[in-house]
């Protein structure tokens, strides 16, 4: 364990340092070619530059490089794989707006390399019940998590802050399941995107100067799904996961279709004459989980914000209980 | 509403407990003999349209559970 220490803690600093000193440049080139969107919650007209994808995948290529020079583990160049060919998925789809079935599908195919360097156990651990072997669905279930991951990530990031402020919490809770699971070489290797996403908050936060973009939220949503799978802690990831998997199911209950945000038409959300948020009565709108927060009245974009938060910590709570749980049979 | 999707959080993970506590239970332990080397790819078809209608009716409760829990909020 106490040699563990010193690659958990110089990936760490590498993860935030990469990401907190790559970003004000990043923001400052996106500005000079342009590419920036409006933000719509705001009153004023105030344009946001996006995507800060290049900024979080340097930090999380770079810490991970030093963690596998460390450890020469498969699983580590699983994660890498995967979350890279997910960046650059979602680079695509910030470059150029693609179908909705685009970016699900790509993202099977970027699973791929988790089956092709045999960076998983087929057993799927359930608490209380102990674990179960389905060797040939284990196969189906990692070509579908990656592109649940990675979607859900993408749904919720839909206001300033939200889905790295949203990101911190998950991942965070997810390597102290990994430790109390005592797997303690995937626990180190997730802790670098918890400090990722902790370091990208700061520009990230209300008022935001920079958005994820797709290639940011799909390469935390991808590498979450990543290390949930070689961890083998895949039902404790989902439970930390729950609010963004409310928010996606909502949506998908109410829609009935796999689109893009973009081809909706009702509008879920609409403002006050102050500009808070508030939820609309448009039976064409999707429910999403900001819907339902301001379903009692309108709030600030801060106050939704920080709701989501108070969800993603009472999940990160419950995923902690799920860990301790694993450990007892009845 | 702060609540009731605090209860509809609580509700999706006691569901998830259930819901393995079956795969673990009835599920896990189905094997298919008699059928030579293809006795392992009948086992996991069969266990995957199981595991697949358990998905569905796992979402059919959470759309009940859904509706009940916001049933004031959501005038749809």
């Amino acid at each position: 364990m106490i040699d563990l220490l010193a690659p958990a803690i110089i990936s760490c600093v590498v993860a935030f340092a990469v990401v907190f000193v790559m970003t004000p440049p990043l923001i400052k080139i996106l500005e000079k070619r342009n590419f920036a969107v409006k933000d719509v919650n705001k009153k004023e007209n105030v344009m946001v530059v996006r995507p800060g994808g290049p900024a979080i995948i340097a930090g999380i290529i770079t810490s991970e490089l030093v963690l596998y020079a460390f450890f020469q583990m498969n699983e580590i160049l699983a994660i890498l794989i995967t979350t890279s060919a997910a960046f650059a998925i979602g680079y695509v789809d910030d470059r150029k707006v693609m179908g909705g079935w685009f970016k699900p599908v790509a993202l099977a195919v970027a699973a791929i390399p988790i089956i092709a360097l045999g960076a998983y156990d087929s057993d799927l651990a359930f608490p209380l019940f102990g674990t179960v072997q389905i060797p040939a669905l284990y196969l189906a279930l990692i070509i579908f998590m990656i592109p649940i991951t990675g979607n859900t990530i993408n749904s919720i990031d839909v206001l300033n802050g939200v889905a790295s402020g949203f990101m911190v919490i998950a991942s965070f809770s997810l390597s102290i399941c990994l430790f109390i699971v005592q797997n303690y070489e995937i626990a180190i290797v997730s802790l670098p995107l918890g400090f990722v996403s902790l370091a990208f908050y700061k520009y990230h936060k209300i008022p935001s100067k920079i958005f994820p973009g797709d290639s940011g939220a799909l390469t935390f949503g991808s590498m979450y799904g990543a290390i949930a799978i070689v961890g083998g802690v895949e039902i404790i990831a989902a439970v930390a996961l729950l609010p963004a998997v409310i928010n996606s199911f909502l949506f998908l209950s109410s829609v009935k279709r796999i689109v893009e945000h973009r081809q909706i038409k009702g509008k879920p959300v609409e403002h006050t004459d102050d500009f808070r948020l508030k939820a609309t009565d448009d039976k064409k709108a999707p429910v999403t989980l900001v819907r339902l927060i301001l379903a009692r009245g309108p709030m600030s974009e801060k106050q939704v914000a920080f709701a989501i938060f108070k969800l993603a910590i009472f999940s990160g709570i419950l995923a902690i209980i799920t860990a301790f749980m694993m450990g007892v049979s009845i | 509403m702060k609540s009731g999707l605090f209860g509809f959080l609580f509700a999706m993970w006691v569901l998830i407990i259930i819901g393995g506590g079956i795969l673990v239970t009835i599920l896990g332990p189905i094997s298919i003999f008699g059928f030579g080397e293809l006795d392992l790819f009948i086992t996991s078809v069969i266990k995957a349209i199981v595991a697949l209608v358990l998905v569905v009716i796992w979402i059919f409760i959470l759309l009940k559970i859904k509706n009940w829990i916001f049933k004031k909020e959501l005038k749809l």
